[in-house]
């Protein structure tokens, strides 16, 4: 039974003057309970778009999303959201102000929703950092906040749109590790969008394949069977898989290219 | 610590410059009886200070520009929130923001006057109209430029959108109130001024005013200095406010 189902899924972005823009058109994907899918794509290919309607940030113009068997309308705490930029953190809450904001606003007790707060803080490792204010940290610090804000929530499902984009290499590489650690150990469904081929493989149980947009939709998938030190990327089985995901996502590349010089 | 002394040191060196200069000028440059150099001024000031005209005037002034200042913020920050967050609001109320904004308030003294007499009710109105306007627009601002990534992660951590008002769009907000209100600080000072030079019983205008009819030229210039320094000092105040009581508001992205 698949814990998220999108199936003929439609988005249409209406313009005021010129034509409508067909983002995805009978986009379809199963994501089974407990799996971290990469979706993967070229920029302007659509996949925040789908990611968007999973959240219930936008409505898809065609088609059903359902998350546990209900139809997705608007964006609510079973689908946790973690954001590539770091806008979304709010300034003026410390640290752990931030991650317990969700238990807050659905009422649970100030004690209760502190101590949840530090166990998820220490648990992406910021233990101690509780009254830091997000502009006192690090990128790669802040996205460790948004990981354990959501987290603290324990939403049924992680929604994450390159969270890791606009971070340096080193930091990068850390934060996989850690959030592969750490979805292992809280065994959460995830969404993660990427046009990271390496973090594709680094994290995926399955890739998806986005063709390039307009009107995109899936390709394929991939399945990535491989072991902890097998997601290495000078590892022979990493390599297998790059190939295989580089062969299915080149032409695609290619396209992109091409229509964005048109 | 050292730097912050340099810091204090500079601003004071700065302040001393415009007397050092303004002695100069007034003693070698053009000397006049119109333009009295600073320690003229300054022993006017104190002479005025001790017989409490000083003290009455500058309280009168203060008193209606307070009044009118947390009125008209009182009024305006709300408006603003409502402009900011709801359409039908923005489009309801633009055509009065829009319009009124640009009619200084010094053009509506006459008016003021004719509606409230020229007691204090027209001196409120003056400085609650001078306010008001300038918070709405920086408040509505504010509201527009919270990064919809706050809006959309509070909604999928579990906010309901009155939640989201008052623990996201409402803090993220501040910093842009409390701009709009500095700047109508300096607005509510411009304009008491103006109001009380054409109609007042008292204040600094109308002390600037009767010290003219008498050729008081060293009075004028003491309410002028201590225009400067109340204004200088609100600011001041202000500022400290908002780093002591507001500093983690401080803008974000």
């Amino acid at each position: 039974m698949s814990l998220v189902q999108l199936s003929g899924v439609s988005k249409v972005y209406r313009s005021l003057k010129g034509g409508d823009y067909t983002a995805v058109r009978d986009f379809s994907l199963e994501i089974p309970a407990g799996e971290f899918f990469c979706l993967l794509g070229t920029s302007g290919c659509g996949k925040t778009t789908v990611l968007n309607m999973v959240a219930g940030f936008e409505a898809a113009s065609a088609g059903s999303i359902t998350v546990a068997d209900k139809p997705v309308t608007r964006p609510a705490a079973d689908r946790g959201v973690v954001f590539q930029g770091d806008d979304s953190l709010y300034g003026w809450l410390s640290a752990l102000g931030n991650i317990e904001f969700g238990l807050r606003m659905r009422g649970v007790p100030a004690k209760e929703r502190q101590d949840k707060a530090r166990h998820y803080l220490e648990l992406v490792g910021l233990k101690g950092q509780d009254h830091k204010h997000p502009q006192e940290l690090s990128g790669g610090m802040k996205q460790r906040i948004q990981i354990a804000r959501v987290l603290a929530n324990e939403p049924q499902m992680l929604l994450m749109d390159e969270p890791f984009a606009a971070l340096d290499a080193h930091t990068r590489a850390s934060l996989q590790r850690e959030l592969k650690r750490i979805c292992r150990a809280t065994g959460k469904t995830v969404l993660f969008i990427t046009h990271d081929i390496d973090e594709a493989i680094i994290l995926a149980d399955r890739i998806g394949v986005m063709h390039a947009g307009p009107a995109s939709k899936l390709k394929g998938t991939v399945p990535v069977a491989l072991s902890d030190a097998e997601r290495e990327r000078t590892h022979d089985r990493f390599l297998e898989v790059y190939r295989e995901v580089h062969a299915m996502i080149r032409d695609e590349v290619a396209l992109s290219l091409e229509r964005s010089q048109a | 610590m050292n730097e912050r002394a340099r810091n204090v040191g500079l601003y004071l060196a700065g302040f001393a410059s415009l007397f050092a200069i303004w002695h100069v000028a007034a003693t070698w440059i053009i000397p006049s009886v119109l333009f009295p150099p600073p320690w003229q001024v300054i022993l006017k000031a104190v002479e005025l200070a001790e017989d409490g005209t000083l003290w009455e005037q500058s309280s009168a002034s203060l008193a209606r520009i307070a009044i009118g200042f947390v009125g008209g913020s009182a009024i305006g920050i709300p408006i603003g929130l409502a402009i900011g967050s709801f359409p039908i609001v923005r489009r309801l109320l633009e055509p009065y923001t829009e319009f009124l904004r640009f009619i200084p308030a010094t053009a509506m003294i006459t008016v003021a006057v004719i509606w409230f007499g020229i007691g204090e009710g027209s001196k409120i109105f003056l400085i609650i109209y001078t306010t008001v306007f300038i918070v709405i627009i920086n408040t509505a601002a504010g509201v527009s430029a919270v990064a919809p990534n706050k809006i959309r992660a509070a909604r999928s951590l579990g906010a309901s959108p009155m939640q989201v008002f008052f623990n996201v769009a409402l803090p993220a907000t501040v910093p842009y109130i409390l701009t709009g209100m500095r700047m109508a600080m300096a607005n509510s000072f411009v304009t008491i001024i103006a109001a009380e030079l054409v109609a007042a019983n008292n204040g600094l205008g109308r002390m600037i005013w009767d010290s003219r009819l008498y050729m008081l030229v060293d009075q004028i210039f003491v309410a002028l200095l201590v225009l400067g320094l109340l204004g200088f000092t609100a600011d001041r105040l202000f500022r400290w406010g908002i780093y002591a009581f507001a500093g983690r508001f401080s803008p974000v992205t």
